[in-house]
């Protein structure tokens, strides 16, 4: 034991004398996992050219004040569905994931499906903790913002009266 | 020789005890175990001998008399002992009487345990300045006699700061609270924490009548602490928090952790010789550690006077990048950020919105700070991991990609929730 401690790293260590897992970090693999192999990054296009092409709805959400700005594009096809997303996130892990997670969700489904989507189902997905809900409910907006983004540019705007 | 991981660039926080402090340590366990306060036994004279020995190490660190060294339970509690201590004790008005009870000042940007304390003292019936500080992070002398009246009767300003390591003119500070007539007496306090085991300090020299100091911050076990109070010109007192088995003068009363006072001196002791050879040699490895950085990214910014900083501590704030997210990437590396979502409040670095870095940045810093025991290899290590990290999360930030593209992010209506 002695000379297997004094060849460990520090978190093998803490592990040795405890014997027992030592969570280090406070992210779940899976928030970790969409930072190291993360899917879905990018953009459609420029600024500029997303705001001209009228199967692309973009939601971007949060401040940077608040240390939290997501951006979550989607590409709907003739039929109305959701074919392509694409996010950028300028957050914590928790956010990232979140955004991230959300893109992944979002490709195949119908514009209604993907309104659906709670911000609940992506706290039980990514195991997120109390404090990092928030990042869970900026991705609900995103998507929201982002389908009403498309349904604007096509003039179908849901539940609303044309004023 | 391979790098231990992940490797600790958090010493503001907090440093590994030397094991030369845990070796003066661990007889005071279970060998010399008394309480120094059993006046009949050789158990507690041999055990109040360790602590007068340390009380004198920590003494010599700082250029004062053995007799001012009260040990607490470490620079909060010590914060806490001087600025309610001094308040309380050299008030204008007893409690109660509607008047003001004295003026105090100190900064924005001090530590928890200077603003609460003096927030407390508020609801007492005191009025506390905080001073703005420069955008450099620095209070100068000139800033206090600015805000001094007839009514102050106690500063304080901390030596350095512990998110930029920024240095104040704290001799300068001392002298002007001396230079008072009579019956006007300022009291000054310091708190010494980052200072002190790392940078000369002489409390006589220096104008300072009471200082707080840590012993985990100089590698020494946590837990234990001191207050510098001074005996003469001028003679300090103070109201004690404790109050009990009348230890420590009257002002702290408790069992003395012998232990971990002995570890203290000892770690005082230590620095007293190597603080020298330490500052060169951390001056240099941190600058190579943000030229590195530096030449490696755009778009990052220093945080605090680029000189007047101690040597070992590096607060950067990365452009477009968020700070937890990049220590969660920097996943080698044990750092601090300034970034909400590490403080429980979700509200970025108070310290340095205080000194105008803007919100944005203020979530995108990150704090290294070097010790006795990190190595050039590992800030080798780090200014590649910090490179690549950073770039990584760029390549995922809305925020880059706009100011690629040259849109003016501060235009933006952003809609918060």
């Amino acid at each position: 034991m002695a000379g297997a401690l004094a060849h460990a790293d520090a978190q093998e260590k803490v592990r040795l004398i405890k014997g027992r897992k030592v969570n280090t970090m406070a992210y779940s693999d899976k928030v970790i996992e969409h930072y190291e192999k993360p899917r879905n990054v990018g953009s459609f296009g420029t600024q500029k050219e997303i705001k001209e092409r009228t199967d692309i709805g973009v939601g971007l959400v949060g401040a940077p004040e608040c240390g939290d700005v997501m951006q979550l594009q989607i590409k709907v096809d003739q039929d109305g569905n959701i074919e392509d997303a694409k996010f950028k996130c300028f957050g914590c892990g928790s956010a990232i994931a979140s955004s991230s997670l959300a893109t992944e969700w979002l490709k195949g489904k119908s514009l209604d499906e993907g309104e659906a989507i709670r911000n609940t189902e992506i706290v039980e997905e990514l195991s997120l903790p109390p404090v990092k809900i928030h990042c869970s409910v900026l991705a609900e907006d995103a998507i929201k913002a982002a389908i009403e983004d498309y349904r604007h540019k096509n003039g179908i705007d849901h539940d609303h009266d044309e004023s | 020789m391979t790098l231990t991981k992940p490797i600790y660039f958090d010493n503001a926080a907090t440093s590994r005890c030397d094991p030369r402090v845990v070796e003066a340590m661990l007889p005071y366990f279970t060998e010399i175990y008394g309480n120094t306060g059993s006046r009949n036994h050789s158990f507690g004279w041999v055990a109040e001998d360790g602590v007068e020995v340390a009380r004198r190490q920590i003494a010599a660190l700082i250029g004062a008399d053995r007799k001012e060294v009260i040990f607490t339970s470490g620079s909060t509690e010590s914060n806490n002992l001087a600025i309610k201590g001094a308040a309380r004790m050299y008030a204008k008005h007893p409690a109660g009487s509607g008047e003001c009870r004295g003026h105090i000042i100190t900064a924005q940007h001090e530590h928890k345990a200077t603003l609460d304390p003096c927030k407390r003292l508020e609801k007492e019936g005191f009025e506390v300045t905080y001073l703005e500080p420069r955008s450099d992070g620095l209070i100068t002398a000139e800033m206090v006699k600015a805000e001094m009246r007839d009514d102050t009767i106690l500063v304080t300003i901390m030596w350095a700061n512990n998110e930029m390591g920024t240095i104040n003119e704290i001799p300068e500070i001392g002298a002007l609270c001396h230079d008072r007539p009579a019956g006007k007496q300022v009291i000054f306090h310091t708190d010494g924490t980052q200072w002190v085991g790392k940078m000369p300090a002489n409390v006589t020299a220096d104008n300072v009548d009471l200082m707080s100091m840590s012993s985990h911050k100089m590698y020494g076990p946590k837990g234990v602490g001191a207050l510098y109070v001074r005996r003469r010109r001028p003679r300090v007192r103070l109201t004690a928090l404790l109050e009990g088995g009348g230890q420590e003068r009257g002002m702290r009363s408790g069992t003395m952790n012998v232990s971990g006072i002995v570890g203290f001196g000892k770690a005082a002791e230590l620095a007293g010789h190597e603080m020298d050879s330490e500052r060169e040699r951390l001056l240099a490895l941190r600058k190579k550690l943000e030229a590195g950085i530096v030449a490696g990214l755009s778009d990052v910014q220093i945080n605090g006077h680029p000189e007047k900083r101690l040597p070992n501590i590096s607060n950067i704030s990365y452009g477009f990048v968020e700070g937890e997210s990049l220590m969660m990437a920097c996943k080698d590396i044990a750092m601090s950020s300034g970034s909400a979502c590490t403080s429980a409040s979700l509200e970025p670095s108070y310290v340095l919105k205080a000194i105008g870095v803007g919100d944005d940045l203020a979530h995108s810093s990150l704090r290294m700070s070097l010790g006795r025991f990190n190595t050039e290899e590992e800030v080798d290590f780090a200014i590649a991991q910090v490179i690549k990290s950073v770039n990584k999360l760029r390549d995922l930030s809305p925020l880059y990609d706009m100011h690629k593209e040259g849109i003016d992010i501060t235009k933006i209506e952003w809609q918060a929730h």
